[in-house]
């Protein structure tokens, strides 16, 4: 069972290298990723982003407009979860008396 | 519980960092426009700087602070300013979280845009803020830490 899990752990790395060799080189401008317009000809968001970002906000920092205003929904998102997850917290931890009786008993 | 250890020196030390963790937080939210940084990241460093103060002092300096109860409002005011800016923007005419139309006077569109995002990075760090203490409060409840 063992030399089984080796097995498919050894097969598994031979396809992710294999997967890997088709990747672009990292830093190349020629990349597709870098392109501007894609390969359908449509302009691709990334170039649009770094290109008007300034324009938009007037804010240097590019990440932190394409996170508080290209993509706020998604931060919006974000601050939900961390809410419900304290909320969830708050739950599971909280000490109430019933239980504390309960365990006393 | 009763108390380990009650030592001047850790409780001097979180004094003289606590202060100076905390403006670097709002550092931190503030200038996430010109430099790595944001709401998350600085609302990590403010409840770093209050939970220092509580696991050093304990309970009996912690009142001082933040309440214990004052935490969930806080984070619920924390997604309201977000929530808010982006209703606002809304009902003067735009897209949600569109901050365009945010009904500050005398501002052309990209500076309204940048004091949008630096109003919901504010209502981000301090829901941030709120949670972590929330959640480390809860953890020790009824022990008297430190």
């Amino acid at each position: 069972m063992k030399a089984l899990k080796v097995l498919i752990l050894v097969l598994f790395a031979a396809v992710l290298i294999y997967a890997a060799g088709d990747l672009p080189y990292r830093g190349d401008p020629d990349n597709l990723m870098h392109a501007e317009r894609s390969i359908t000809n449509t302009q691709v968001k990334g170039s649009y982003f770094i290109q008007n970002a300034y324009r938009d906000a007037r804010t240097p920092n590019m990440v932190t407009v394409v996170l508080g205003d290209y993509r706020s929904i998604d931060t919006f998102g974000e601050q939900v979860v961390i809410y419900t997850a304290g909320l969830i917290a708050l739950l599971v931890l909280r000490r109430t008396r019933t239980i504390r009786r309960r365990l006393e008993e | 519980m009763r108390r380990q250890f009650d030592s001047p020196i850790v409780l001097l030390g979180a004094r003289l960092l606590s202060p100076y963790i905390m403006v670097f937080g709002w550092y931190v939210i503030f200038h996430g426009h010109y430099s790595p940084g944001g709401g998350f990241q600085g609302g990590a460093l403010l409840a770093a700087s209050i939970l220092l103060m509580r696991v050093a002092g304990g309970r009996r300096v912690s009142r001082l602070q933040i309440r214990e109860f004052a935490t969930t409002p806080l984070a619920i005011i924390g997604v309201f300013i977000y929530f808010a800016t982006g209703l606002t923007a809304m009902a003067m005419g735009g897209y949600f979280l569109d901050y365009e139309m945010l009904p500050l006077p005398g501002l052309d569109p990209p500076s309204l845009r940048y004091y949008g995002i630096l109003i919901i990075e504010v209502g981000i760090g301090l829901a941030v803020m709120a949670i972590l203490i929330m959640i480390f409060d809860n953890m020790v409840k009824g022990e008297d830490y430190a």
